[in-house]
């Protein structure tokens, strides 16, 4: 680790919110930053970093300088149990000491190189995988964790939980983020339907196009939001401020940036992510300017 | 000592390791310098003495149920809440124990934060929602609900051995367990603890995009190779439903958005009224894929149904309600409701057979 800069781990206390799309999308946008990233998936039993970087069915190799991550680009490389598994449906169904294991393994027998940032994706909760990477990356430093949540009370619960782990083992919040916030389409990619009495669904949406085209055209190239997930609790940014950690921003739910995510896509290397990938930009400039700031602090 | 799964040689063994529960563990010439001898020798063989003391708890329990993923965030909890308020309203007798132990969302979507756990002379006292609804959490046991349950496997494991060994659930029909993503030490230990008194079969909760499918897929894995029935796959937040009037709309500009929701409401029902009162839908999800029902196809087990991603129903999780008390999740209960009945008619009939 003496030649990693800077190391961020990507928590959530629930599953689901999307640490591992934030990650993926992080790393891309670093490394389109010209930084030397790394990008390390801790979640043992439900890796998801090989799909969303592109790097399904990739084999790891190993050299005389240790495991060998596997590079999207020259400088973003990749490490997952994903790539370790035969057959992508054999489940890992292993208990904590032998998941810790394999974390410290991917700390210590892979061959990083030099990096300005390593991302490390954790699954979701506070046990054996949090409490191992902790232990074995404090000594060398962790300059923080960014957490994801979604609006709803049930996941804030649970990141009210990450956030009182990470003041707990020393872990600086860089900040929280909250993801899926809101669903914001063109009213033009939706379909309609109408409800018949027997329950069963008609779908009418050639004819409302056609129906808008004509009666109200100047309607159907508005953004149509919906909440989705209710944050009538107040949502991250509430959360944030009664618990005295950074609020980063929000990312809207985009079915764009859910495809990006499958085809294992950077959501900024085109513009069909125009609803959510505004958001991420914004939120990974605050952070890459804060972490350069404090190195500023620290060599000056 | 945990150092694999069951009770295969650890990784750190000396060759000929007799096994962890050999006689001869940590006693043998073998054992010499390995360095889980000491926790071999002392550890006690043979059976576990709890899971008598759980056979006993269980013997009045007639069907369990697990509900599982492989991943986290597709709606395990919210069904498993529903399903439970659901079975009590046919007037089952229901218990919904939740084994998430770092992130247990159960005691809010029943209603119940705050809720403490009584001790009787028969044991702890489950809480009950309705007479026939009781609930157990670790969220109960939280002295502050912000506190983090930083617990290794082990402790884990403790816990779920407790809400087995030690909770009164008194005469059930059903004991729906609510399982954390994943298919490490709660998912190993749920299955060592139950499978001499019987599990009747899991049902496993997934959305519709491929990054979800690849963890099922893997969940279906373990199920099978623990010997664990799939009941079947329901595939949740299978696109977005909603009344186009319960809609916001606006305008991207240079500088940001731009609120019209007032203009095209009025817009709309003056030009086109027949469009506001239908229902909206977008994939959100990408299930290009083939979604759940080609993974189910693909792996063998039964396609339970869809569930559509209703705004209601995450309210009414949010509110701790069920989803049938009222009509307000009109878009999500008709298909929760047909996915339940058919669980439970395939649940009775077993049942019949095997008493016939």
């Amino acid at each position: 680790m003496a030649t990693v800069k800077h190391k961020i781990l990507v928590l959530s206390g629930k599953g689901g919110v999307g640490k591992s799309t934030f990650s993926a999308q992080l790393s891309f946008a670093l490394a389109a930053m010209d930084f030397q990233v790394g990008l390390l998936d801790i979640d043992i039993c439900g890796p998801s970093i090989p799909k969303m970087l592109g790097l399904e069915g990739q084999d790891i190799h190993q050299s005389n300088l240790g495991w060998s991550p596997i590079y999207v680009e020259s400088n973003l490389g990749v490490m997952s149990i994903g790539f370790m598994l035969p057959h992508p449906d054999e489940a890992v169904i292993w208990r904590g000491p032998r998941k810790n294991g394999i974390i410290k393994q991917f700390l210590k027998d892979v061959y990083w190189g030099e990096l300005d940032f390593l991302v490390v994706d954790a699954p979701p909760g506070t046990s054996d995988e949090h409490i191992s990477i902790v232990q074995f990356l404090q000594a060398t430093g962790i300059d923080g964790a960014i957490i994801v949540t979604t609006p709803q009370q049930v996941s804030l619960i649970d990141v009210r939980k990450e956030v009182s782990f990470c003041k707990k083992v020393g872990i600086n919040v860089l900040g929280v983020i909250e993801n899926m916030s809101g669903l914001s389409q063109p009213l033009s990619a939706f379909q309609f339907k109408r409800m018949t009495m027997n329950g069963e669904e008609e779908d009418l949406t050639e004819w409302v196009m056609s129906c808008l085209k004509e009666k109200a055209p100047e309607v159907l190239n508005l953004v149509a939001c919906s909440e989705v997930f209710d944050s009538s609790g107040g949502g991250a940014a509430k959360m944030c401020s009664e618990m005295g950690v950074p609020f980063l921003g929000k990312v809207p739910l985009d079915p764009q940036l859910c495809k990006a995510a499958e085809e294992g896509r950077s959501c900024f290397s085109d513009n069909k992510c125009g609803v959510s990938a505004p958001s991420l930009k914004r939120i990974i400039e605050k952070l890459v300017s804060t972490q350069m700031a404090e190195r500023m602090d620290d060599v000056a």
